[in-house]
């Protein structure tokens, strides 16, 4: 195999490992989890390193999964506490976790190859220069096979446990009354992007991890509804985003990461602005509608409670009837060419009068909203 | 070095007066996020800044600092302003839109920063250190500049005070009377963002988010009211600033960024604990004396009611019948209980180890029985 593929395919499976557990973490409002736990990773990959002197121990994965979940642990007793909101304990505690981190690696690692850098930043282009040799013979690089690995330890977590994840993200509270235990498939899903993040921060370094686990699923998000969906999509586009974003960074000569971590970005926000359904330009089109036909409503409405009234001649007057219905003079000049071409309303110099289509129209529009 | 020296020391001074006016800008500012929910909003925006400093750096081809700040907050505010977008527009939630903006436009800040890299005779050492910060690198003219735009975030906080502090808890109430709450949501935000981008030099993108949450939440411990809760926060933004750069020059070997952290979430646990009122240690004592004056009230209640029933109202009773529930582990906590109502006067105790009320304890179990245990 070609470096250039051993890249491509690891940086395909970090982000189907990341998708899977990422469609939980946003729809579990805890996409910020993963920016701490990829963070406070860190100082366990320093105690951990600390303690065996070694970069390469298994124990380094194990110590660093448990940093993550402590992470967990941690802002959950603060926000019991409350004394704070969650958002606080999370920006409370993982800035903590990774000063200590920093503080123990310029003080006692200075010396050692533990890049600060290349933790957060990761190089993808490393990737191929790690193999894994098994008798004797060159099976591929290693951190692809541990993230082989991860990927199916997440892919049977979530198979096997589907209909809990699935009850325990959308309805808690029935979950725990059904006996299901929300603890214990939270802590298994939290230990899971520990475990995730741990593995893939080597190749992929700490930022494309919360790229491709909050990127990806969110763009899903904005395409369906239901989750068996939202898990393929998301997986889909993380796997497009990869390839993509590797074939750029090869192209201009920058960072892999980066590049992808970009590319994730961009297609989300095509997704937000185009997204045929729930799309930027769909919503504010609807909401730009609604609030026009409210708007005729309100004036339709005004013109035929005081019509025939005293005040008719002060209530009705072009000029002053955007004080009483609280209006911006502009606005109401769109919405009275818009009766007028409806035909509702015609002018007599400075005075508004309905018309009997108008007057049926107001009396339909009372009905349906009365009824 | 001793201390004396070391305080004399200039670039000391510099670093230690630039880390001061950090804390309380962050304090104030923090303050008003921690209030809003918007805590790690401060993560997004201090990590969105980089694709704006490395775009003007590839512009300019220099280094000057006023330059790459503005270019930080170009790109600051532009990370918002998508959060608060997306926030509109969809039902995707803040916290996603916060992670989603931080790691494309940090991903976009690396792609340029290691596009820099690739150019020929590029002096692009340095442009790293805003991600980590660098306090100790702080020049006397960056102080300065700090200073100044700190002074213009304070007068901004005083002279929108009252808007700040309807957004801060009762928005809807404010729009009712005519506020706007999209301009104060601009005005805020923006200033919120300068705070952050001053503080990128000094401890950097992954670090400020919490000097900006940290002092707020510490402060919130104390105080219910907002003004004495943003003094606070200056205050103790202000105290780590200082006390964390003076460790890390005392100690060899000391990144100032994570020093000044570690001092001011200390500020926060200590706050957690011991804050009058909201504090752990305070809710624990008022929660024990709540439950020792509802056992006493329930027990003298349990003993009226059975001197009720019986003709002599003065006839004592085994502790057994007075807590029918009581088992063998938790009858020494009763008679405890039962030992202080009888100090008090409201129970006696004879021979045989029975109890009889009297009649101030008959006074007391009507009393309670018509006010709640409160009153007494």
């Amino acid at each position: 195999m070609s470096p250039q593929l051993e890249i491509i395919i690891t940086a395909i499976i970090v982000s189907s490992a990341c998708a899977l557990l990422g469609v939980f973490l946003i729809l579990r409002k805890m996409a910020m989890m993963t920016d701490a736990i990829s963070h406070t990773i860190l100082l366990g990959i320093v105690v951990a390193f600390l303690l065996t002197k070694s970069i390469n121990s298994p124990l380094l994965i194990i110590g660093t999964a448990l940093m993550g979940v402590l992470t967990v642990y941690l802002t959950e007793v603060l926000k019991r506490t409350k004394l704070m909101a969650e958002d606080s304990a999370i920006g409370i505690v993982f800035p903590l976790l990774f000063s200590i981190a920093i503080i123990l690696i310029t003080k006692y690692a200075g010396n050692v190859h533990l890049d600060i850098d290349s933790v957060l930043l990761g190089e993808l282009a490393f990737v191929p220069f790690d193999r894994l040799i098994v008798f004797g013979r060159d099976i591929g690089p290693k951190s692809t096979y541990i993230m082989l690995t991860i990927l199916l330890i997440d892919g049977v977590f979530v198979i096997l446990f589907f209909k809990e994840l699935k009850l325990v993200t959308f309805d808690a509270a029935l979950a725990s009354v059904l006996g299901f235990s929300s603890v214990f498939i939270h802590y298994s899903l939290m230990g899971l992007v520990s475990v995730t993040a741990v593995g893939a921060f080597e190749a992929v370094g700490s930022i494309l991890v919360i790229a491709f686990m909050i990127g990806p699923p969110v763009s899903a998000y904005m395409l369906t509804d239901k989750l068996k969906n939202m898990l393929m999509l998301s997986i889909g586009i993380g796997i497009v985003n990869a390839v993509i974003g590797y074939q750029l960074a090869a192209l201009l000569d920058v960072s892999i990461a980066g590049s992808i971590a970009t590319v994730i970005g961009i297609t989300f926000l095509l997704i937000f602005i185009f997204a045929p359904k729930r799309g930027m330009i769909t919503i504010g089109y609807t909401r730009h509608v609604r609030k026009i036909g409210f708007a005729v409503n309100s004036l339709l409405f005004h013109l035929h409670n005081h019509e025939g009234t005293e005040k008719e001649k002060v209530e009705s007057n072009r000029q002053t009837l955007h004080h009483h219905l609280h209006w911006d003079k502009k606005f109401l000049d769109i919405i009275l060419k818009k009766v007028i071409n409806l035909n509702y309303v015609t002018q007599k110099e400075e005075y508004l009068k309905l018309t009997q289509e108008g007057r049926d129209y107001t009396l339909k529009a009372y009905q349906d909203i009365t009824s | 070095m001793s201390i004396e020296s070391l305080l004399r020391d200039y670039t000391l001074q510099i670093v230690a007066l630039g880390s001061a006016v950090l804390g309380a800008i962050s304090g104030i500012l923090g303050s008003f996020a921690v209030l809003r929910k918007q805590s790690l909003l401060g993560d997004a925006v201090s990590h969105s800044a980089l694709p704006g400093i490395a775009f003007v750096f590839l512009i300019t081809g220099i280094k000057n600092t006023e330059m790459l700040l503005l270019g930080a907050l170009a790109s600051g505010l532009l990370g918002t302003f998508l959060i608060v977008i997306i926030n509109r527009y969809s039902r995707i939630k803040f916290d996603s839109a916060l992670g989603l903006i931080l790691s494309f436009f940090f991903g976009l800040g690396l792609v340029l920063i290691t596009y820099i890299q690739k150019l020929p005779n590029a002096n692009q050492a340095g442009l790293e250190d805003f991600i980590f910060g660098q306090a100790s690198t702080l020049l006397k003219r960056d102080v300065y500049i700090m200073i100044v735009l700190g002074c213009v975030i304070l007068l901004m906080v005083v002279l929108f005070w009252k808007e700040f502090k309807l957004y801060s808890f009762d928005m809807q109430y404010g729009v009712s009377i005519g506020f706007s709450a999209k301009k104060i949501n601009i005005i805020l935000s923006s200033i919120t963002v300068i705070a952050i981008i001053i503080g990128l030099q000094s401890v950097g993108v992954i670090l400020m988010s919490a000097l900006l949450i940290s002092p707020g939440v510490a402060a919130r411990q104390w105080t219910d009211k907002l003004s004495v809760m943003v003094i606070l926060a200056a205050v103790f933004g202000i105290i780590s600033g200082v006390i964390g750069t003076v460790i890390s020059s005392l100690v060899s070997n000391m990144p100032t960024g994570p020093v000044i952290v570690v001092v001011i979430s200390l500020i926060v646990i200590f706050s957690l604990l011991f804050a009058s009122k909201r504090g752990i240690l305070w809710q624990y004592i008022k929660r024990r004396r709540n439950s020792r004056h509802i056992n006493e009230s329930r027990l003298l209640i349990n003993l009226y009611e059975l001197a009720l029933n019986h003709e002599d109202i003065y006839h004592p009773h085994e502790t057994k019948m007075i807590e029918p529930t009581s088992t063998d582990k938790t009858i020494k906590n009763i008679e405890k209980t039962l030992l202080i109502l009888r100090q008090q006067g409201y129970i006696k105790q004879d021979y045989f180890g029975t109890w009889a009320i009297t009649d101030i304890g008959i006074q007391r179990a009507k009393r309670i029985e018509k006010y709640g245990g409160d009153c007494l």
